[in-house]
C-alpha cells in the first residue's frame, strides 16, 4: 500500500511544518497543507491526501471532508491554468454566459472540463468581489476585469504567454 | 415552572429545551438533528415554532421563529406550534429536503420505520412540486454489516455526530458542500468503529441500514419481537430481536436508561443471527455403532437421558452463557459437588474472585449510565473495547464530563452540543489505561501505558498507596530498588495519583480479561483507597460471558469442581454419564484434554444449539432453543438479573434447556420439582434455594401478569399476511401458538402500552413508526421508561466486612528466550456464537500470536512465521505488532486454537518449519457490482 503514496517532498514538508509551528493542533493546518501541496502539484490526488493526513496525524476521511468542502482545492487534475469564471449576479447581468459560450467555442470546454492539451480548466466561481468591473474572471492568479467576449481568446492566449 | 403553548399552560422543567419539553408533553413537533443522547445543534431547522415576547404579542400573533431544540424553556415563555407561520415553515423544510430525496420508499429498508416518513406525514407535505433532476451519489461498500444508500440523505449530520463525536470513530466524515454533501468514507472499506451499527438507528432515513436485514428483508410492522438481552458479553445490553418466518431478521436496541441507553455494539447488534445457522440441531441425535447420529423424538431422548442418569454416577458441566434456570436445574440433577460451572480451569477462580471483590469492595458497582458520570477513570488490564464494548462507549462519554463542567461555568445547558464541543475542544477528564497492548481508547486517554500483566498489578497497588499517602510498601519479591523498570512504574503511579487529585468520582475498570487475579485485586484497592479519601469511587469488573456472574453466584462458596477436577474424576472412573449444557468444551481446554475427559465418561449427553466438536463427541445430542427462542434469566457484570423472553417459538424438537431438564427431573421423580410446571416455578425455586439469587424472580413479571387485563403482544398492530404465511404448506391457518410461560402473546392482540419495562416488546406509537417513538414510552424524554427499571440488582456488598486481599507480585522479568503469554480478545471472534453470524463471520480473523518487533528480533522470529507455544499443539501465525508491551506475547483468546494456553505464564515460542498460514478471510463478498 505505502508504495502507492508518494512521500511529500522536502519543500512541501518544510512549508507544512512551518504552519504547524504556530498552530494549536497539527490538524488545524489541514487547509494550509492542502494548499501547499496543491501549489506544488497542481492538484491533490488520493495519494497526496493520504500522505498529508498521515503527516497531520488525522484520518484521510477527515481530511477528505476538509478538502472537498473547499471548491478551490482540486481533487481532480486541472490544466496549467484554471479559469475561474464568475457567474454571480453582477457578472451574470453583465454577460458571463457569453464568456462561458466563448470558452465552449474557443477552447471546447465547459464548467468542470479541461482542454485536451491540458492547458485550461474552466470552473464557475461565485463573486470575485469585483462586481464594479463585471464581468470578471481569474486566469490562474490574475484577475481579468471588464472582460470583452470578443477578445477573450486573445486575452487568454496573451496572458497565457506572460504566464507565471 | 410553566410555559404556554398555543394558549395552554404546561408544566416545564428547567435545563430542558423546548423540543424535549414538547415531546414530553405528547405534542407532535417534527425534528431530525436533535437526538436525546446527543443533544441539539440546530442543523435541520425542522423543529421551528413561534415564540412570543409577551402576552400582547401573543394576542396579535406577532412572534419570531425559533428552533425548539435550541430554545431553553423559561418560566412564562409563550410559544405556538400551531400557528400557520410555523406550520408553513416546517412544511417548507420538509419540502426542500424532499427535493433530493428519491421516491424509493417501497424498496427502502427503512420504509415503515422511517423517521423521515413520519415527519413528512406529520407536517402534511403531500404534493411534490419540484420537477428537476435529483442529486445522485455513488454508494460505498462499508463492510458486511452496514448498507449505504446515500441518495436518501437529508443532511441532518446525525451520523457523523454519532460516529465521530459520540463514538470516537475517525473514518466517516461529511464530504463536499452545498447541494452534494456526502456522508461516507474517504474510500470504500469496512467501517472501523465497533459501534458503526448504531448508524442504522441513528440515521433518520434509509442511508445506513442493516445489511443482513436488507438481504433478508421484512418490514418492521411484520416483525415479531420480544424483550431480550444480548448474550454477546457480560454487559447485558437490552435488545429487541425481530423475527419472521422462523428466522431472526435483525436486532434493534431496546432502551434501558441504566445500561445500553440508545446504543449497542456491533457484536450485539449483528452477532445473534447465528440462530438461523444451518448447523442448528433440530432433533435429538443418538449416535449409532457407525458413529452416525440417528434422529429420535423428544420422548426417546428424554427416556435415554433418564435411563443414563439412573444407571450410574452423573456429573454435569453447566455454561456461563446459559440461563440461571437451566444451570440451576442441571446442578439440581447432578448435585452441587458434581456440577462444574463450565468455565475454563483458568477462568473459574478469576470469575470467583471478581464476585468476591465486588462484594468486599465498598466502592459503588456502577451500571453503564453511572459509569458515564465519572470524572476520572483508571483502566487496569481490561481491553473493554473487545471484552465489554458498551463500556468503552460509556468511558468515551465519561471523559467528556470536563466539557460539561466547563459548560456549566458558562451557564450552557448539557444539550447545547455544538457549543460545548467547541468550548472544550479536546479537554477531557483524565483517563489512565494500563494494558498489555494498545487499546482503541488510547486516543482519548491522558496516559496509556503498555505493561506486562504483573506490572499492571504493581502499578495499581502503587497508585493505591500513593492515594493513601503511603510509600513504604514494596510489592516485589526481589529488591526492586535496583530495577529500573520498577522506578518507572513507581513514577507512573505517582503521576496517576497526582492526576486524580482534583477528581471527585473515580471509576476503576478491570476484570478477568487480564487473566490475573492480582490485577483485579489491585483495581479494587485503588477504588478503596480513593474512597478512603472521602470521595466517591466506582469499581467495575468485567467478566467474560452473558451469565458468568450468575454462574459464579449459583456456585458461590461451595467449591464446585472446575474442568480439571472433573477430568480427574473422569480419569478415576467416577463418571458414567456426563451432561454438558450449551458449552463447547473444546473452547475451554486443550483439545487432547477434552478428548480424554469425554473418552473417560461412558456416556456424554450434550444439550446445545449448534453442532460443535462437543456435540459431535457426544452419544446423545439434544437440541436446545437459543436465547432468542427461550425464556431465561441472565446476570450481568454489575450483578443485574435480567429476563429474556422467546421472540418466536422454537422449531422442530428444539426446546429450551430448562424444559428438557425439568422434564428429566420430573421423570426421575425428584421431589423438589414435583410442583414445578412453569418457567416461573423454576425461577422461584432457584431464588428460594440460592440466597444470592433470591432476587431473580423479580427481574420481570411472571406469566400470570396481565397488562390492563390483557397480554402484551409480540406483533405490531399492522402485522400482515398472517393467514398467508404458511399458505405454501397448507391453506388452513394454524392457531397462533400460546405462550404459557410469559405474559406476552405470539400475536398482535393485547396492549403494548403502560407495561412494566421488562415487557417492552416493540416501540410503536400512532404517528411514530420509527424507533424515535420511544419517547412515548419514556417518563421523561431521554430518561427512564415509564414502566420503571428492567431487571433487578442482586449484588449486596458486605460493606467492607471482608478486607481486600493484598498480595505481593513479583517484578516482571523474562528470560532471554522467553515471553509472557498474555490474552488478547477480539470483539469479532473471541465470542464463539456471534463469530459465526453472517456479516461478522467475514470480519473474524484467524487466531495469532502478537509480538513487538524488538521481541521478535530477540527471539529470531519474523512476521508470518508459524509458532508453537510451549507444548500447545496448534501452530499459530506470528504477527509483529508494536502495540504489544515488551516481553509479552499476545495470543488471540476465546478461539479453539488457543483454548489450551494459560495466560500470564512464561513460555518459549518455537518456530515451525513449513508453516502455511490460515487462508485470509474473504472480506467483501458483496463488493463490486452490488452497490445499490
Ligand atoms: S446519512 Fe442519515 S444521519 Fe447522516 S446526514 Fe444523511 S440523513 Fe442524516
Ligand atoms: S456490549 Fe456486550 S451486551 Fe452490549 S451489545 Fe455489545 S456484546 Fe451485547
Ligand atoms: S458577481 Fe462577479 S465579481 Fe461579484
Ligand atoms: S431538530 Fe431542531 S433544528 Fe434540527
Amino acid at each position: 500500500m505505502s508504495e502507492l503514496i508518494p512521500a511529500l517532498s522536502a519543500d512541501e514538508l518544510a512549508a507544512i511544518d512551518a504552519e504547524i509551528a504556530h498552530a494549536p493542533y497539527r490538524d488545524a493546518v489541514a487547509v494550509d497543507a492542502l494548499k501547499i501541496v496543491q501549489r506544488h502539484r497542481g492538484w491533490v490526488s488520493d495519494e497526496s491526501l493520504k500522505a498529508i493526513a498521515r503527516h497531520l496525524t488525522m484520518s484521510a476521511d477527515e481530511l477528505e471532508g476538509v478538502a472537498t468542502f473547499y471548491n478551490l482545492i482540486y481533487r481532480h487534475p486541472v490544466g496549467e491554468k484554471v479559469i475561474l469564471l464568475c457567474n454571480s449576479v453582477s457578472c451574470w447581468i453583465k454577460g458571463c454566459e457569453t464568456l462561458r459560450a466563448r470558452c465552449r467555442e474557443g477552447l471546447g470546454i465547459d464548467y468542470g472540463q479541461t482542454t485536451a492539451d491540458k492547458r485550461y480548466t474552466l470552473l464557475p466561481v461565485t463573486c470575485l468581489g469585483a462586481c464594479d468591473k463585471a464581468p470578471v474572471l481569474m486566469l490562474g492568479d490574475v484577475l481579468l476585469e471588464n472582460v470583452n467576449p470578443a477578445g477573450l481568446m486573445a486575452t487568454l492566449g496573451a496572458s497565457g504567454e506572460e504566464g507565471t | 415552572m410553566n410555559i404556554r403553548i398555543d394558549g395552554v399552560e404546561y408544566p416545564a422543567t428547567k435545563d430542558r429545551n423546548l423540543l424535549e419539553t414538547c415531546l414530553g408533553l405528547g405534542l407532535n413537533l417534527p425534528y431530525f438533528c436533535w437526538h436525546p443522547a446527543m443533544g441539539s445543534v440546530g442543523a435541520c431547522r425542522q423543529c421551528a415554532v413561534l415564540q412570543y415576547p409577551d402576552e400582547e404579542a401573543e394576542q396579535a400573533g406577532r412572534g419570531k421563529l425559533v428552533m425548539a431544540c435550541m430554545t431553553p424553556v423559561s418560566d412564562g415563555a409563550r410559544f405556538s406550534l400551531e400557528t400557520a407561520q410555523a406550520r408553513r415553515f416546517r412544511q417548507g423544510i420538509i419540502e426542500s429536503l424532499m427535493i433530493n430525496h428519491p421516491h424509493d420508499c417501497p424498496v427502502c429498508a427503512e420504509g415503515g420505520e422511517c423517521h423521515l416518513q413520519d415527519m413528512t406525514v406529520m407536517v402534511g407535505h403531500r404534493d411534490r412540486r419540484y420537477r428537476g433532476r435529483k442529486r445522485t451519489f455513488r454508494n460505498q461498500y462499508l463492510g458486511p454489516l452496514v448498507h449505504h444508500e446515500m441518495n436518501r440523505c437529508i443532511t441532518c449530520y446525525r451520523c457523523t455526530r454519532f460516529y465521530r463525536d459520540y463514538a470516537g470513530g475517525t473514518d466517516l466524515a461529511a464530504q463536499g458542500c452545498h447541494d452534494h454533501i456526502f456522508f461516507g468514507r474517504h474510500e470504500d472499506g469496512v467501517l472501523e468503529s465497533e459501534f458503526a451499527g448504531n448508524l442504522v438507528e441513528v440515521c433518520p432515513t434509509g442511508v445506513f441500514t442493516d445489511k443482513h436485514l436488507v438481504h433478508d428483508y421484512t418490514r418492521k410492522w411484520d416483525l415479531q419481537s420480544a424483550p431480550s438481552v444480548c448474550a454477546g458479553c457480560a454487559v447485558g445490553c437490552n435488545t429487541l430481536p425481530g423475527e419472521r418466518y422462523g428466522r431472526l431478521k435483525r436486532v434493534h436496541n431496546r432502551f434501558n436508561a441504566e445500561i445500553n441507553g440508545y446504543f449497542l455494539c456491533d457484536r450485539g447488534r449483528f452477532g445473534a443471527t447465528w440462530v438461523n445457522d444451518e448447523r442448528r440441531l433440530d432433533y435429538p441425535g443418538l449416535r449409532g455403532e457407525d458413529g452416525r447420529y440417528n434422529a429420535i423424538d423428544h420422548h426417546g431422548a428424554l427416556q435415554r437421558i433418564v435411563s443414563s442418569v439412573e444407571r450410574g454416577a452423573v456429573a454435569a458441566v453447566g455454561s456461563p452463557r446459559a440461563s440461571v434456570e437451566a444451570n440451576f436445574l442441571l446442578r439440581l440433577l447432578a448435585g452441587p459437588a458434581r456440577f462444574c460451572p463450565g468455565f475454563s480451569a483458568v477462568e473459574q477462580p478469576l470469575v470467583g474472585e471478581a464476585l468476591a471483590l465486588l462484594r468486599a469492595s465498598r466502592a459503588t458497582v456502577p451500571d453503564i449510565a453511572t459509569m458515564e458520570t465519572a470524572d476520572a477513570i483508571l483502566v487496569l488490564g481490561e481491553d473493554v473495547s473487545n471484552t465489554a464494548p458498551r463500556i468503552a462507549l460509556a468511558l468515551r462519554q465519561g471523559v467528556r464530563n470536563r466539557a460539561y463542567a466547563m459548560a456549566a461555568g458558562l451557564k450552557l445547558q448539557d444539550w447545547q452540543d455544538a457549543a460545548i464541543r467547541n468550548l472544550a475542544q479536546d479537554q477531557r477528564c483524565p483517563l489512565f489505561i494500563a494494558a498489555t497492548a494498545a487499546t482503541r481508547l488510547d486516543p482519548v486517554a491522558a496516559r496509556s501505558l503498555r505493561l506486562a500483566t504483573p506490572e499492571i498489578a504493581r502499578l495499581g497497588l502503587r497508585v493505591a498507596d500513593a492515594l493513601a499517602g503511603d510509600n513504604s510498601n514494596d510489592y516485589s519479591h526481589d529488591n526492586s530498588h535496583d530495577n529500573p523498570d520498577d522506578h518507572s512504574v513507581h513514577r507512573e503511579a505517582a503521576a496517576i495519583a497526582d492526576g486524580l487529585r482534583d477528581a471527585k468520582r473515580l471509576l476503576v475498570v478491570s476484570g478477568t480479561g487480564s487473566g490475573d487475579i492480582a490485577v483485579m485485586q489491585a483495581a479494587a484497592r485503588v477504588a478503596e483507597a480513593f474512597r478512603d479519601t472521602g470521595r466517591e469511587a466506582m469499581l467495575s469488573l468485567v467478566v467474560p460471558e452473558a451469565n458468568s456472574l450468575g454462574q459464579a453466584l449459583l456456585c458461590e462458596g461451595n467449591g464446585s469442581p472446575d474442568l480439571d477436577a472433573l477430568a480427574a474424576s473422569a480419569e478415576a472412573g467416577e463418571i458414567d454419564t456426563l451432561l454438558v449444557l450449551e458449552n463447547d468444551l473444546y473452547r475451554r481446554a486443550a483439545t487432547d484434554q477434552v478428548d480424554r475427559l469425554l473418552a473417560n465418561c461412558q456416556r456424554v449427553i450434550a444439550l446445545d444449539q449448534l453442532d460443535n466438536p462437543t456435540t459431535s463427541a457426544s452419544h446423545l445430542a439434544v437440541p436446545a432453543a437459543s436465547v432468542i427462542e427461550s425464556e431465561g434469566t441472565l446476570v450481568s457484570l454489575e450483578g443485574r438479573a435480567q429476563r429474556c423472553f422467546p421472540v418466536f417459538p422454537p422449531h422442530a424438537e428444539r426446546h429450551p434447556a430448562w424444559v428438557w431438564l425439568l422434564a428429566t427431573l420430573k421423570e426421575l421423580g425428584r421431589e423438589a420439582v414435583s410442583d414445578w410446571h412453569h418457567f416461573d416455578d423454576v425461577t422461584r425455586g432457584c431464588a428460594a434455594a440460592i440466597p444470592a439469587l433470591a432476587g431473580i424472580a423479580a427481574a420481570a413479571p411472571d406469566h400470570r401478569f396481565r397488562n390492563h387485563g390483557v397480554r402484551v403482544p409480540r406483533q405490531p398492530p399492522r402485522y400482515s399476511g398472517r393467514t398467508a404465511m404458511r399458505a405454501n404448506v397448507s391453506v388452513h391457518e394454524p392457531k397462533q401458538p400460546e405462550d404459557e410461560e410469559s405474559p406476552l402473546a405470539f400475536s398482535m392482540e393485547g396492549l403494548n402500552r403502560d407495561q412494566p419495562a421488562a415487557l417492552l416488546s416493540y416501540v410503536w406509537a400512532p404517528g411514530w413508526n420509527s424507533n424515535q417513538g420511544l419517547h412515548r414510552f419514556q417518563a421523561d424524554v431521554g430518561g427512564p421508561l415509564k414502566g420503571g427499571p428492567a431487571g433487578i440488582r442482586l449484588l449486596r456488598a458486605n460493606g467492607g466486612a471482608t478486607p481486600l486481599p493484598r498480595h505481593a507480585t513479583a517484578a516482571f522479568a523474562v528470560e532471554a528466550d522467553e515471553v509472557l503469554l498474555v490474552p488478547r480478545y477480539r470483539i469479532f471472534g473471541s465470542e464463539a456464537l456471534s463469530a459465526i453470524s453472517p456479516g461478522i463471520r467475514e470480519l473474524v480473523r484467524p487466531a495469532c500470536i502478537e509480538l513487538c518487533a524488538a521481541d521478535a528480533e530477540r527471539l529470531g522470529l519474523a512476521d508470518g512465521d508459524g509458532v508453537q507455544v510451549g507444548d500447545n499443539a496448534a501452530a499459530l501465525p506470528l504477527r509483529i505488532d508494536d502495540a504489544m508491551a515488551p516481553g509479552c506475547a499476545g495470543y488471540t483468546a476465546g478461539y479453539r486454537e488457543t483454548a489450551g494456553l494459560a495466560p500470564n505464564t512464561r513460555q518459549r515460542l518455537r518456530r515451525v518449519a513449513h508453516f502455511s498460514p490460515p487462508g485470509p478471510t474473504v472480506i467483501g463478498s458483496d463488493r463490486g457490482g452490488r452497490h445499490g
